[in-house]
């Protein structure tokens, strides 16, 4: 399989008043054709910022991208012009985002919003913008989608809204998807119609997908490979099956045994991963994970520890041996 | 639709008597009457003007004569002061002038007022934004007694560009149009600006962006006409209160409009002037909001009206 996106010290940061925020820390990570990526970590340890860096679609100011390479196609979309950036955003790369009530505009109609990257990157006219919107609705399973297009998001319901999010993101055939916590905001039903309807897509269509989340689970069934970042960083990087199996960052582990089990003992206490991140501002230094970290050693606390590969296709930044042993 | 604009209508009637109440009760009630003079005029006279005019009826049969006039006859009495003329005759001849000047005004307003505070919003805290919107301080801190001798000094005493005052002609309008739309454009320019600087932080304008769209397309297809919904509704009153007249910049310009008639009816105790004037003004009110809404029905689809 050809990579298809290869990104490399990718930074960003965020000049506030407060101080110098830093979101993304030098993050490299390699995406093949085809292939499901999943980001995980808890909120605000940058997964969001780091695809939206890769977007160019940072808010600026107060947010820039200040180092970094993202090779794409042979491109690297971090110094392309805002012009070639474009041509882009919704074509090669489409985006799908968390909120599907607020993701809508709501004074647009579903065909209108549909039709505008089928036109703008197919030059397609009215009529083929209007039976091609029609077929991605139907491929979204929108039922009576040829009734629906002259509706209005609020006549849509979350979920519906989220295949329409869905449908024009896959309106010009992207070779990447990225999804950013797309199914947060919906219930639980609505969340598994979603993740199969992508995973059903995917194969249809043979596209690769980066999927944002904070839910292991849905990870577990959606992803080939998975990131798990921490305060900017990535600490661990593996294919799925491995992860699971075979995790090897603390913080990884924390968040594996925090998932609540069914088959649990009634009345069984959570595990939760103790204290708080840390200020992306004023970050420690050494491994950013290790005051939370019940493996810490001296060494966590000055040293900040590398991404090393550990077993095939599968890199850990710690310098502690989980399984026993020191590296 | 058709109904709510019929219901809307409708409810101008108690809209209308209720004014009419509490004005012509408030009118009666500050002291003095409509033939006090510095010197004093001999009481058999204004005994005589009383009983022509009707005025020494009691107030309720006088308030039931005049609302029977309107209703019946769409007469809305004699001016007690401008003899030989009622108050049909001065909406006539002065209510289209300040109804010309008024719109010239909300189009300036608009003009300036709108494009100023898309800019200053898409280039916020650069030195475009801080121009715009240091005129747009200066317009609202600006009266127009101030800004209207100004202008004429300006452009019509120094450069000769301007008639000095007047009414008739295109030329003369220039100055007093923009003598009242300016601080209408200020309000405009930092509302348009505020709701621009929301509705960009939006998600569905990342999603615009995200599909690739030039920031063009963005900001007029995307961004206007969600960002225009709280500016539409503050050119209800706007309206209403421009095209029914204003005193201080007809004055400087010698203006034959409406404005005037709204102050010197009431220290001259001109009732029907005052009744006439009022009812004017809350017609045009309830009428110009009435548009609004129907605006809010064109500009977002989540509004409709049944």
């Amino acid at each position: 399989m050809a990579t298809l996106l290869q990104v490399k010290g990718l930074k960003t940061q965020f000049f506030t008043q407060d101080g110098v925020v830093n979101a993304v820390n030098a993050i490299d990570f390699d995406l093949n054709e085809g292939e499901t990526l999943g980001i995980v970590g808890e909120s605000g340890c940058g997964k969001s910022v780091s695809v939206l860096s890769l977007m160019r679609l940072i808010p600026s100011p107060p947010g820039r991208v200040v180092g970094g390479e993202a090779w794409f196609q042979g491109r690297d979309l971090i110094k392309m012009d805002m012009e070639e950036i474009r041509s882009v955003r919704g074509n090669k790369i489409a985006m799908i985002f968390q909120d599907p009530m607020t993701s809508l505009n709501p004074v647009l109609t579903i065909y209108q919003q549909v039709s505008e990257a089928l036109e703008l990157h197919l030059g397609m006219d009215k009529r083929q913008s209007r039976k091609r919107t029609i077929e991605l609705l139907d491929l979204v399973r929108i039922p009576a989608a040829a009734n629906r297009i002259d509706d209005y998001p609020h006549q849509f319901s979350g979920g519906m809204r989220q295949r329409v999010m869905i449908a024009m993101g896959l309106s010009c055939n992207p070779q990447l998807l990225i999804a950013d916590e797309p199914t947060t905001a919906l219930d639980v039903t609505i969340q598994a119609q979603i993740t199969d309807l992508v995973r059903q897509l995917k194969q249809e269509i043979g596209m690769a997908v980066i999927w944002i989340t904070h839910d292991l689970g849905i990870i577990a069934g959606l992803a080939d490979r998975v990131n798990v970042m921490y305060a900017g960083s990535i600490v661990e990087s593996a294919d799925v099956k491995d992860l699971y199996a075979d995790p090897r960052h603390p913080y990884t582990l924390g968040l594996l045994h925090s998932i609540p089990r069914l088959d649990a003992e009634r009345k069984t206490r959570l595990t939760p991963i103790e204290g708080l991140p840390p200020d992306l501002i004023d970050m420690p230094p050494g491994c950013s994970f290790a005051p939370r970290c019940r493996f810490a050693m001296e060494k966590c606390l000055t040293e900040t520890p590398a991404l090393e590969t550990v077993a095939r296709r599968h890199t850990v930044a710690c310098w502690v041996d989980v399984t026993g042993g020191k590296r | 639709m058709g109904r709510y604009i019929i219901r809307r209508l409708l409810l101008l009637i108690p809209v209308l008597f209720f004014i009419s109440v509490i004005t012509f009760a408030l009118a009666h009630a500050v002291p003095g009457g409509p033939f006090d003079r510095e010197k004093p005029l001999p009481p058999e006279v204004i005994a005589n003007l009383e009983k022509y005019y009707g005025l020494d009826q009691p107030v309720w049969k006088q308030y039931v004569d005049y609302v029977t006039d309107i209703a019946f006859r769409f007469d809305f009495g004699p001016s007690y002061r401008s003899r030989g003329r009622s108050v049909n005759d001065i909406f006539a001849d002065h209510l289209p002038v300040s109804a010309q000047l008024g719109l010239a005004a909300i189009v300036i307003a608009l003009v300036i007022g709108l494009p100023l505070g898309i800019l200053s919003a898409l280039k916020q805290n650069t030195l475009w934004d801080y121009l715009g919107m240091g005129l747009a301080i200066f317009g609202v801190s600006v009266p127009a007694i101030v800004l209207g001798p100004i202008l004429i000094l300006i452009f019509a005493l120094a450069l000769h560009w301007f008639p000095v005052a007047g009414w008739g002609t295109p030329a003369k309008m220039v100055m007093p149009a923009f003598a009242l739309g300016l601080r209408e454009s200020a309000i405009i320019a930092r509302l348009t600006r505020a709701s621009m600087l929301q509705v960009i932080r939006e998600d569905y304008i990342r999603t615009a962006r995200a599909k690739g769209l030039s920031e063009r397309v963005v900001m007029v297809r995307h961004a206007l006409k969600n960002a225009f919904i709280p500016v539409a509704t503050i050119l209800g009153p706007m309206f209403a209160a421009l095209l029914t007249g204003t005193f201080i910049v007809e004055q400087i310009f010698a203006i034959p409009g409406m404005g005037k008639y709204f102050i010197t009816s009431i220290t001259n105790r001109d009732y029907p002037v005052v009744m006439g004037t009022i009812l004017l003004y809350a017609v045009f009110l309830v009428l110009a909001n009435l548009a609004v809404d129907l605006t809010y029905a064109f500009l977002d689809p989540r509004i409709r009206y049944t």
